[in-house]
């Protein structure tokens, strides 16, 4: 008798994880970078050609880089929650202007409104792809010793940044910074 | 001068060469690695633009004298596991790369088990079983 | 008016389907056919799959005539159709979406039924009502996933101007014929499945049993090789970079359920012929149709990623879901509780075609649970937790052919083998076809260049061609002295014979295309410009020019390539990007020429700069075989369901 039983439980196990599988996004790439130093740069200001902008620059504060670009369309929806984040005031934000054309980001910057410090510009993607960038838009939230600790995958809610953002950049505030 | 002449085409012969040794190595990469913007495709059949630059970055990595190794941690240190589409052998993988080898001994355990059962003799068939048949073969052979 | 007709008709359908599904396997279960009552009761079983079978139909037409007249008021027909889609495409779009498909479904199961309900007027009457109240049932199930998420007839009000087109990947003969034969195979099942479970219910699991059931498994496995065959061959010329089998979650949910049926229908020999084998036999059954309906969960819930998932909603994952559970779990459950009562059946010795037949069965399961684990696998860890990683192609490859390698060396064996108890002198005449075999696949070799998997796969391949022919020589009784003439014995072999050295023999000709195909292509991507030659394997390629041509639907860059091989014209190549007028990425439309021993696949990528294009040109050997292959596996067994010992005629079963 027990072997016959045996199919009816492998079963009820499989159904049990398609059951999970149902709340689950398997299109969505965690980082593996969390936690780990994020990855140097030093790229031209969008704004100001002949001035680079870099991880060095941003090191001992918390920090946020934000992925954008002019030609993504999930972006301009996020953009009021940036421009909000802004305002409070909680860290600065670097905006990363990834496989853009400089004008086009200009543009879109003076249009929309500028939420960020200052923008990098990443015109083939390289900086993107040392951080992990599949999408846009992506945000990163990077701590005074240079660690990436959070990754935004897609657009920026306002629930995230009160839920999520607000309390871990006040904890990071608290940490000490060192070399 | 021939001298010189043979070099250059040596030169060229050899660099035609490692040309085409570098386009099947690439090749071979781009089919282990994923597309992470696509549904499920290889970087090197998909024409999305992330695709494109992740071509673009094996072929000059290898162009510099990585290993196919080094390239493939690169990826993987920047997308994690999800980018190969051959999963790495760890302890979490363990049982998916060795998954076949024991459902295979199951099935010789449940086949040994089995070939051993149908050895086992059948009941002697009864004797009012015995009659029916004696008499079924009876009318068969009475019959025209 | 007419979708609301059409609607109505599946409701309708609903109730008869319900009223199919209780009461003749309650009658069934309370008295034999003997008590006149219970068989009233039992005879509702046909009228009602036949009424569920026009229901069905009439709503089927009714969707058919909406996508045909443009009615853009109905949801499902805006968003997968056009004003400007040929009528073909427009009536192949009824089942380009996941509605559609569903209803498509129905379509097909109603039609199983009836034919069930038609050609089984030997069976007990207890029989017929199971089986066909089993089925009921089922219809019950996905009539209510389509009546409650999923209504093609849903309305759109206002209508819209124009609708969205079918997908442009869609529009083409392949997509017109895969998933009807496709879901040919799929349902099919079902009847196997049911005839099981009334096998179960009723206590009664014989020779006969398998006998009635194995026709109908046969013809349903026959559509499921063709329904793959047609997939694998469409995305060939379709998706433009010359692949033909991904391994993707979809692929791989047609192909679980086509290796445990082909374990099926062995098995269901075993039980016709000796009488063993029967819990497995009901088993595989319950498992070749449960992992049908586990493709439909996969493909409509959004658990995986595919290219070819419909559009997602979880909501209607857990119905699937549900469905599954109820379904699988109440025949599992009923098999644990009845099938020790099944009793053995017919003795066998260690050394026999029964025990090489339940090896078979235990590789190919193995085989299925690989491809289920390696499609699950990245889904079981990210439920529990342990990271994100992706299962693909190298894993398949590499752990598959050691799984199959064994079954293709015992395939050829397996015929040799009597019944019951063999002895090594059946074999013994196989070490020649070994020997030769080996010889052939090296000289093979030696043609197309040397490797290790080369030389594997051609040996079997080989092994198995020459093993059925001598096989069929041997039992033509060719060398032995015989007063019959050689076309009469010819004539004498029954369909069930032909059959398994027809479909076996595909399988060694799949082989053949397929270590070849593989192991031979030669891919490259150039960038080329009007003027340009390229050479692959002796051929020149010589990009000539664009143009700019029109379709119905969409506009196109064509280029024009010439091939040339020592000089000589081989043949002139029109590969084209479309660009379609609803808008959307453009499609790549590969140009092939076809030939028995190579295809020469030609793909337009991506123009760099204007005039430059990156060109996909590939020599690939041996292609048309695989295609060859899987035709005479399908053939092989649509000649065993002809076989004559199943079509008896009423009263003799």
């Amino acid at each position: 008798m027990k072997r016959f039983i045996l199919p009816l439980g492998v079963f009820a196990a499989l159904l049990g994880f398609l059951w999970a599988g149902l709340h689950l996004n398997p299109r969505e790439v965690p980082s593996p970078l969390i936690d780990k130093p994020a990855p140097a740069f030093s790229l031209t200001q969008l704004h100001v050609p002949e001035r680079q902008i870099g991880t060095r620059d941003m090191a001992g504060q918390v920090w946020i880089l934000n992925v954008w670009a002019s030609w993504c369309v999930a972006c301009r929806q996020e953009h009021p929650v940036l421009m909000e984040l802004a305002r409070m005031k909680l860290a600065p934000i670097v905006g990363l202007n990834y496989k853009d054309g400089r004008d086009d980001g200009i543009a879109n910057l003076q249009r929309a409104g500028d939420p960020y410090l200052v923008s990098a510009f990443d015109q083939d993607g390289r900086v993107g792809i040392d951080y992990g960038v599949y999408g846009v838009p992506e945000t990163f939230v990077i701590d005074k010793r240079g660690v990436i600790r959070y990754k935004q995958i897609g657009i920026l809610t306002p629930e995230v940044v009160t839920g999520t953002l607000v309390p871990l950049i006040a904890k990071l505030n608290k940490e000490g910074g060192n070399g | 001068m021939v001298k010189w002449l043979a070099a250059l085409l040596m030169a060229l012969a050899l660099s035609a060469q490692a040309d085409e040794d570098l386009d099947k190595r690439a090749a071979a990469l781009e089919e282990e690695l994923r597309c992470l913007v696509c549904q499920n495709q290889t970087i090197a059949d998909s024409h999305a633009g992330l695709a494109a630059d992740l071509r673009r970055e094996v072929r000059e990595q290898l162009a510099q004298g990585k290993s196919e190794q080094e390239v493939l941690d690169f990826m993987v240190q920047r997308y994690g596991d999800f980018v190969l589409y051959r999963p790495p052998v760890k302890s979490t993988t363990w049982l998916l790369w060795f998954g076949p080898l024991l459902l295979l001994l199951a099935g010789a355990v449940l086949l040994v088990s089995r070939l051993r059962s149908a050895r086992r003799e059948t009941p002697a068939p009864s004797e009012e079983e015995l009659q029916r048949a004696r008499a079924l073969l009876d009318n068969d052979k009475e019959q025209p | 008016m007419i979708p609301e007709l059409g609607s109505f008709a599946l409701m309708l359908a609903f109730c008869v389907a319900l009223l199919q599904g209780v009461v003749p396997l309650f009658a069934s279960l309370r008295g034999s056919a003997a008590n006149a009552g219970a068989a009233r009761w039992m005879a509702v079983a046909r009228p009602a799959a036949y009424a569920q079978a026009l229901l069905v139909t009439f709503a089927f037409t009714c969707l058919v005539q909406a996508f045909v007249a443009n009615d853009f008021t109905v949801l499902y027909v805006a968003a997968h159709s056009n004003t400007l889609l040929p009528l073909h495409y427009r009536i192949s779009a009824v089942w380009g979406g996941h509605e559609g498909s569903l209803l498509l479904w129905i379509q097909i199961l109603v039609l199983w039924t009836a034919a069930v309900a038609a050609l089984s007027k030997q069976l007990p009457a207890e029989v017929v009502a199971r089986v066909l109240g089993v089925m009921g049932l089922i219809s019950v199930g996905f009539l209510a996933f389509i009546l409650w998420t999923s209504n093609p007839f849903e309305r759109l009000l206002p209508g819209s101007v124009e609708g969205q087109d079918l997908n442009p990947l869609l529009q083409d003969i392949g997509m017109i014929a895969h998933p009807p034969l496709l879901y040919m195979g799929y349902v099919g099942f079902s009847v196997a499945f049911a005839f099981a479970i009334a096998a179960l219910i009723g206590g009664q699991l014989d020779a006969a049993w398998a006998r009635w059931s194995r026709p109908w498994t046969l013809v349903a496995w026959t559509f499921m090789t063709l329904g793959i065959f047609l997939g694998s061959f469409w995305a060939y010329y379709e998706l433009g970079w010359g692949g033909w089998w991904f391994w993707d979650a979809v692929e791989n949910a047609s192909f679980m359920p086509w290796l445990v049926g082909t374990a099926l229908i062995h098995s269901l020999s075993v039980t016709e012929k000796r009488g063993s084998f029967k819990n497995w036999t009901v088993l595989l059954a319950i498992m070749a149709f449960a992992l049908s309906l586990l493709g439909t969960f996969l493909v409509r819930s959004g658990v995986l990623t595919s290219v070819h998932a419909f559009a997602t909603d979880p909501k209607r994952g857990l119905f699937v879901l549900v469905f599954l559970a109820l379904v699988v779990g109440s025949s599992l459950l009923l098999y644990a509780w009845r099938a020790p009562q099944v009793g053995l059946g017919g003795r066998f010795a260690m050394f026999s075609r029964e025990s090489l037949l339940l090896v078979n069965n235990v590789l190919l399961l193995a085989a299925a649970g690989t491809v289920l684990l390696g499609t699950l696998y990245p889904l079981f860890l990210d439920a529990l937790g342990m990271g994100k990683i992706s299962v693909g192609p190298p894993y398949f490859e590499t752990v598959f052919v050691p799984l199959m390698a064994p079954m293709l060396l015992l395939l050829a064996a397996g015929p040799f083998l009597r019944w019951k108890q063999a002895g090594f002198k059946d074999v013994r005449s196989l070490r020649w076809v070994g020997v030769a075999a080996v010889l052939l696949a090296i000289a093979a070799g030696v043609a197309v260049g040397i490797s290790p998997l080369l030389l594997m796969g051609l040996t079997l391949a080989a092994w198995i061609l020459i093993g059925s022919v001598w096989h069929l020589l041997q039992r033509l009784r060719v060398f032995e002295d015989n007063r019959t003439r050689l076309d009469h014995r010819l004539s004498m072999l029954p369909g069930s014979y032909w059959g398994m050295l027809i479909a076996h023999a595909g399988i060694g000709v799949f082989v053949i295309g397929v270590t070849l195909a593989k192991g031979r292509e030669i891919s490259h991507d150039v960038p080329m410009r009007s003027g340009d030659i390229h050479h692959v394997s002796g051929y020149d390629f010589r990009f000539v020019g664009l143009q700019n041509v029109e379709g119905p639907n969409y506009s196109a860059v064509r280029g024009t390539f010439d091939v040339t091989r020592d000089g000589k014209h081989i043949v002139t190549l029109l590969p084209e990007k479309r660009q379609f007028a609803s808008g959307g990425m453009p499609m790549t439309e590969a140009a092939i020429d076809r030939g028995p021993t190579r295809d020469l696949y030609l793909a337009l990528g991506e123009e760099i700069k204007p005039g430059n294009w990156i060109v996909r040109i590939q020599h690939k050997p041996f292609v048309a075989w695989i295609w060859a292959g899987a035709l005479l596996i399908a053939s092989g067994g649509l000649l065993a369901a002809l076989d004559k010992r199943y079509r008896l005629k009423k009263g003799k079963a």
